[in-house]
């Protein structure tokens, strides 16, 4: 029988396939259920953010970049106003950095709920997503309350935050920070033990250390595959090297991994957000010359920035030609990166591991398109 | 700490060759920086950065093309993960038929970086396994990023 040829059959796994829950193809060369080769096709979400920002002025950029990982927004719009204040060289208060990491880690605890949920949805478990949803939907009102949005919030500034937090916002947040640990603690019992969740995904979708670094892979991917790094440690930036946490790691490497290191991650982010909102000091929210937002002209010049989001690092590059609108930003958006791998991981597995190896690596399509 | 790293990276850089390959080297923002002309760079030079004991650049963290107007650029951040230390590798090339070295041969993650450049940029990049359009569609003419790209206002329902 086997040397029996068979001829290999293309399939085509979206665009609108439910897993991917956003607009992605994988063009599959499938030998009955091996993977032969896959072929990730994008772009179907394009919308050329970084062409846009050579035509707005630098402030009027900050909105856009809200919609590139939008459950990641906050990471996205500190980043970019954080190379635009690298080129200016400008000391940012105090207080602006704290509420910018408050509300960083807070939003990177609700982007690992929502993988966290829609992932166990795309492998068969209908309720997880409800009560991540739920935990999720607390987090966004705090958010909504500092920024008056849910999702695109377009609150970080270039030199501060917009708005200061609103009275009694900061014991809230502290209130739900108890609510939250005590609720993801209940996320082992639901799932984690299960023998069905762990059969989909101990030993499933492995990545090595080598594979890590030669494909540029960063976030929790990374560091569920032993390499440990984390912008937060590697370069501190903001307020980091103020607060004592942990980065999760692990050496496995295969889906399970993965969905450990974000569970861990998420408890690692409620610590910096209790710590910071116990520090917090008094003081201006944004550097004064970031209140002009119309003049702002930064020296002539280039920089890389990075910071770490929820998928992994995200970076801009700016370029500056000292007139009041960038001649380039360059978005390093993780997801887009990241989703590179599949075309080698994918080879040689079977059909049935698709979706639980494509959804552990946690990718954002309105990032990969960009 | 970092201009001794500059140093020795321009100064290893130069004895592959036996000649001035490097046109510049700076700091930039408290981070190594060099600059080479397009012909310079080389699979040579870019599995020495890799592979040499002292720096060991394994990371390739991002890659940005740049127009000039008088020149293109392409932008290599490295990163270390054995010594934790940063490079950016600025490589020049002249605007009519841009061309950079592919690094995809040496580093997996030039892959799609590089296909986004060649599609938003036009810049070519000889040793690419697959240097195909990546956001556009294929029969997409021009290339955005370019500043003398004139935007199709009625494609886009703007006029």
């Amino acid at each position: 029988m086997s040397d029996l040829k068979t001829e290999t059959m293309t399939l085509n796994m979206g665009p609108q396939h439910p897993s991917t829950h956003g607009v992605f193809r994988l063009q599959l060369e499938v030998d009955g259920e091996t993977i032969v080769r896959a072929t990730p096709v994008m772009g179907y979400l394009h919308r050329g953010s970084e062409k846009l920002a050579e035509g707005f002025l630098y402030s009027q950029f900050i909105p856009y970049t809200d919609r590139l990982d939008y459950m990641n927004a906050m990471t996205n719009n500190y980043v970019y106003c954080a190379a635009i204040e690298e080129l200016f060289d400008w000391e940012i208060p105090e207080r602006a950095e704290y509420l910018r990491v408050i509300t960083m880690e807070l939003n990177r605890v609700a982007s690992h709920l929502v993988w966290w949920g829609t992932y166990l949805l795309d492998i068969g478990a209908m309720s997880p997503f409800l009560y991540a949803f739920r935990d999720r939907e607390t987090i966004l009102d705090r958010l909504n309350e500092i920024s008056g949005a849910r999702m695109t919030f377009n609150y970080h500034r270039i030199g501060g935050v917009k708005w200061d937090a609103p009275e009694g916002w900061i014991e809230q947040v502290l209130e739900t920070v108890k609510e939250l640990r005590e609720n993801i603690q209940e996320f082992h019992t639901l799932v984690t033990g299960n023998e069905i969740f762990q059969s989909r995904t101990i030993g499933v979708g492995k990545l090595t250390k080598e594979q890590v670094i030669n494909w540029g892979l960063s976030g929790p991917i990374a560091r569920a595959s032993g390499v440990d790094i984390d912008v937060r440690k590697t370069e501190p930036y903001s307020v980091y090297d103020q607060f004592d946490f942990n980065v999760p790691t692990r050496e496995e490497g295969d889906v399970y991994a993965r969905y450990l290191v974000r569970i861990d991650e998420m408890f690692e982010s409620l610590k910096i957000v209790e710590q910071a909102c116990n520090n917090i000091p008094d003081g201006e929210i944004i550097h004064k010359k970031g209140k002009k937002l119309m003049m702002l002209k930064p020296p002539e010049g280039e920089v890389y920035t990075r910071a770490e989001a929820s998928k992994g690092e995200i970076g801009v590059y700016a370029v500056s030609n000292g007139k009041n609108k960038p001649h380039r930003i360059k978005l390093r958006r993780p997801s887009f990166v990241n989703v590179a791998i599949l075309q080698d991981l994918l080879e040689g597995d079977s059909i049935q591991n698709l979706v639980s190896i494509f959804g552990s690596l946690d990718v954002v399509l309105g990032e990969v398109d960009g | 700490m970092n201009e001794e790293l500059l140093d020795m990276i321009t100064n290893k850089i130069n004895q592959l060759t036996d000649e001035e390959t490097v046109t510049e080297a700076k700091m930039n923002f408290h981070k190594p920086m060099i600059i080479l002309p397009a012909d310079k760079w080389t699979l040579t030079a870019a599995k020495m950065l890799r592979d040499d004991e002292d720096l060991r650049f394994d990371f390739l963290t991002c890659i940005t093309g740049v127009d000039y107007e008088e020149h293109m650029e392409v932008v290599y951040n490295f990163y270390s993960t054995v010594h934790d230390h940063y490079l950016y590798v600025k490589v020049t090339t002249p605007r009519e038929e841009p061309s950079v070295q592919s690094l995809d041969p040496l580093f997996k993650s030039a892959d799609y970086m590089e296909r986004e450049i060649y599609d938003l940029l036009g810049i070519d990049f000889p040793g690419h396994w697959n240097l195909r359009r990546i956001m556009l569609d294929d029969d997409w003419e021009g290339h955005p990023l370019r500043k003398d790209y004139i935007t199709d206002k009625k494609a886009m329902g703007l006029d």
